[in-house]
């Protein structure tokens, strides 16, 4: 039985030359989604293989790679798809934020602000923000081509109608250089404002629906809103219980089953250097064990 | 918690180590073997085969045993070695005209040309569990056939003959699409309808396939034919300027036959729904022949009403590795988003007791 | 014979792997120069940034069409027949990858592939080598902070134009990669360019 070696960062040449000029294309139209033959890759559709996709095709052996899930660089599927990298590609991976040059993402933009040379790879599940709206490509596609986007406003406003506001807290969708409406993948709507003139290139990849799209640097992107209903993120009543970061996402941490919770930073990496540098939350030292 | 806060990488070590063991089970129980899965359960080896696409049956069979039998598991892991495969070339399309047949049936004609062949059929068999398995009880020997089989045409071209069915090729074109090396555009074209046909899932298909006999986009479907049984693969080598055979493979073909009205352009007529699948995979291959028609809704004019006649949700969700994938994804952590839910959830009910007042909950006091 | 199988990356892997790079991040941010260095050694008149991005980007799966120079040259699309297997057209509008290794071979913006609403990226990406002398203009547009006040090696002519109307097709358009000196340089159809 003969099974063959793999090429470095595991896809063949052709079919990262087939993505890489689908990533070319998507660049230059912000925020449109590119068709792209995305290959079967040895980890499951809707765990990340568009992402996979994208980091494979523009990985090189200088790449310092950190994988996020949820904000955590120890989330099991960051180190799978991590230890998938430093198997196949054999790059240098870290948890450090500023020190990576490409780090690739599940539901989370890093706290800290990105820097030019930087690139933040999104793993995407349904990439058309139409989509729930309207389940066929063939009239979504069409929507994109006629800037047609009143669907879109329309369930916005009933969300208002009916609950006052618009009820959507994460996949909040933007408008990317004034147009194309376009999904931020499932990331909180806390940190859309991060995407708005970030100054890392962003890429995003979802690989079931074979769709690669991207926001260059310095690009304007705005989440939909009304002039009576503006856009707004969320806010925590209370700061990180480790490191006592305010203006963070954070995640409640059950502790007991008596209603007993806490709220630590969703982006581990940024919490952990916040502690080293002497921050403490009301809870750190013993919160953690506590969680386990 | 399984989001270890450190210790991610050790935990999934060890699970995959505990899924190894379970996997091989009591080490007093002799370990499976290649062979005994390609002889012993060569249908499951043939479905691992046609919806992995990719026809080797060696390594169908070491990925059944690798998913512990779990079927979609073993078609993922085929596909995945698939993909990595260079593209040396394309073949000329088989010829399943000239297929060496083991089965061969039509229930539109008593007889014709060739004969009907039940071959290796579970038809007609009693389902009563048989013991003498379990004790590996022998086996007689199979009764061969005396003389070279005679030429079995295909049913589709005997009826072709009277005018009364369509052509074989009515979408005449140059290349053959491969959803596998190309973005999915709908409309598919044929070709690419078909490829993902084939590599879809039998269940769905089967289930769509059931739904149209029950009226959900009624087909009035005949099996014409279906014949199982060994074709050859001919790869053109430009250099040499000829096609050279590099074998045999076993392949499943059903021709629907379906009544069609007619319509402005085209007379009464059978139209037909086409299935062809790796390995012995009558089931699938059957399935598959009714999507095919259904699908065909639109080109020959008739109303798009119901699931099976609609082409964007059949392929959509057709693809088994697919939807396991994105089901099986809720798995993985969700709490960000969860956690802006529960944020909302909490201002709406604040609000919402805040607006109620004194009379919240009225239907306690009922 | 030897002139064909030979001048492709010693490294064929991370060769194209450091050209797509540099060409990415020359798209994502427009006017800024990025080296393409490689050891790629096409045949004349291809020059070596040329061959570098037909290796990078070209293959079985892309059209590509020639400027009449190249065309017209057995050694080069030998080289490209080899190294990239890339089917060539006389259609421009039908091209992926347009190679013009000078800006008067440069066919008009508006009759190379533009895309259609529905599918801006099916559009013509142009690779051309530039000759020595720069112009002074203005960039604006995604990818660029504010402003970029920079010399680039732009075609004269109308070629301003010209690209402006491109910017008007938008998302409809072609991009642009010139490349000269081992260097990259690229105009994404977001850019607007006016003259400094």
């Amino acid at each position: 039985m003969n099974v063959a070696a793999y090429n470095f960062a595991y896809l063949d040449e052709q079919t990262k030359r087939m993505i890489r000029r689908a990533i070319l294309k998507a660049i230059a139209v912000p925020g449109y989604q590119v068709p792209f033959a995305s290959r079967e890759m040895p980890m499951p559709y809707g765990w990340g293989t568009g992402g996979v996709q994208i980091t494979a095709s523009i990985i090189g052996p200088e790449d310092v790679l950190k994988v996020i899930d949820q904000g955590a660089d120890d989330t099991t599927n960051a180190v799978s798809i991590r230890a998938f990298f430093a198997k196949v590609a054999n790059v240098a991976v870290t948890t450090h934020t500023a020190e990576a040059s490409i780090i690739q993402t599940r539901h989370r933009i890093p706290e800290r602000t990105l820097t030019e040379g930087q690139v933040l790879v999104y793993q995407v599940p349904i990439p058309e923000p139409l989509r729930y709206l309207e389940p066929r490509e063939t009239e979504t596609r069409k929507m994109h081509a006629l800037e047609e986007y009143g669907l879109m406003h329309v369930k916005l406003y009933e969300d208002i109608a009916k609950h006052g506001r618009i009820a959507t807290t994460y996949a909040y969708p933007v408008k990317v250089e004034g147009r194309y409406v376009m999904d931020p993948s499932p990331t909180p709507k806390f940190d859309n404002p991060k995407m708005h003139m970030s100054e890392a290139l962003q890429l995003f990849g979802a690989g079931r629906e074979k769709r690669i799209y991207a926001v260059p640097p310095y690009t304007e992107v705005v989440s939909l809103d009304f002039e009576d209903h503006p856009f707004e993120i969320q806010h925590f009543e209370e700061p990180c219980a480790l490191c006592g970061a305010t203006g963070v996402y954070l995640d409640e941490v059950i502790l007991d089953d008596h209603g007993g919770h806490m709220f630590v930073c969703s982006d581990t990496d940024n919490c952990e250097d916040r502690r080293e540098h002497g921050h403490r939350g009301t809870l750190a030292g013993h919160a953690l064990e506590a969680a386990e | 918690m399984y989001v270890a806060v450190k210790g991610g990488e050790a935990a999934i070590a060890n699970a995959h180590r505990l899924l190894a063991d379970r996997r091989r089970g009591d080490r007093n129980v002799p370990a499976l073997r290649i062979e005994q899965i390609i002889e012993q359960l060569g249908l499951a080896v043939d479905r691992a085969m046609g919806e992995g696409s990719l026809y080797d049956r060696e390594l169908a069979a070491l990925a059944l045993i690798q998913a512990r039998g779990d079927l979609i598991e073993a078609i993922f892991l085929v596909r995945a070695y698939r993909t990595t495969l260079p593209r040396f070339g394309y073949s000329r399309p088989i010829d399943t005209g000239e297929m060496k047949i083991e089965r061969r049936i039509s229930a539109t004609y008593k007889d014709l040309p060739g004969g009907q062949l039940l071959g290796p059929t579970f038809d007609y068999t009693h389902r009563l569990l048989d013991p003498s398995i379990a004790e590996g009880g022998a086996v007689d020997t199979p009764v061969a056939r005396d003389s070279e089989p005679e030429r079995a045409p295909r049913v589709t071209d005997l009826l072709g003959h009277e005018g009364l069915t369509e052509d074989d090729v009515n979408e005449p074109q140059d290349e053959i699409g491969d959803l596998t090396r190309e973005p999915m555009e709908f409309p598919l074209s044929r070709d690419r309808r078909l490829q993902a046909l084939a590599r879809g899932d039998e269940g769905f298909l089967l289930a769509l396939g059931y739904s149209t006999q029950r009226g959900y986009g009624r087909s009035h479907p005949f099996v014409g034919e279906i014949r199982i049984g060994e074709v050859e693969v001919e790869l053109d080598i430009p250099e040499f300027g000829f096609a050279v055979n590099l074998g045999r493979i076993r392949v499943t073909e059903c021709q629907m036959v379906n009544k069609f009205k007619g319509n402005a352009k085209v007379p009464p007529q059978f139209t037909r729904g086409y299935g062809l699948v790796f390995g012995q995979a009558e089931r699938k291959a059957m399935a598959m022949s009714l999507c095919d028609r259904s699908l065909r809704a639109r080109e020959l004019g008739e109303d798009v009403n119901h699931p099976a006649q609609d082409e964007e949700f059949v392929i959509s969700h057709s693809d088994n590795v697919q939807s396991t994938g994105f089901v099986e994804h809720l798995k993985l952590p969700h709490y960000v988003d969860f956690q802006g839910e529960l944020g909302l959830l909490r201002e709406m009910r604040a609000e919402h007791e805040a607006e109620a007042g004194d009379d919240a909950y009225p239907e306690a006091a009922e | 014979m030897d002139a064909v199988i030979e001048g492709g990356f010693t490294d064929r892997v991370l060769g194209a792997q450091s050209v797509f790079r540099a060409t990415m991040d020359a798209l994502a941010r427009p006017g800024t120069v990025q080296s393409i260095a490689s050891d790629a050694a096409p045949p004349a008149p291809l020059t070596q940034e040329l061959g570098a991005l037909a290796l990078t980007l070209c293959d079985q799966d892309t059209l590509v069409w020639l400027d009449p120079v190249l065309a017209s040259s057995e050694a080069v699309t030998g080289w490209l027949a080899f190294h990239c297997g890339a089917p060539l057209t006389a259609d421009p509008s039908q091209a992926q990858f347009a190679l013009v290794t000078e800006a008067r071979h440069l066919p008009k913006l508006d009759v190379l592939g533009q895309g259609t609403d529905e599918y801006p990226d099916r559009s013509t990406t142009v690779v051309l080598a530039a000759a020595a002398g720069t112009q002074r203009v203005t960039l604006k547009g995604p990818g660029i902070k504010n402003r970029l006040d920079t010399e680039l090696p732009l075609p004269g002519g109308d070629f301003l134009a010209q690209w402006a109307d491109n910017r008007e097709r938008f998302p409809r358009g072609i991009d642009i990669l010139i490349v000269r000196d081992g260097a990259l340089v690229a105009l994404p159809r977001t850019t607007r360019i006016s003259e400094a």
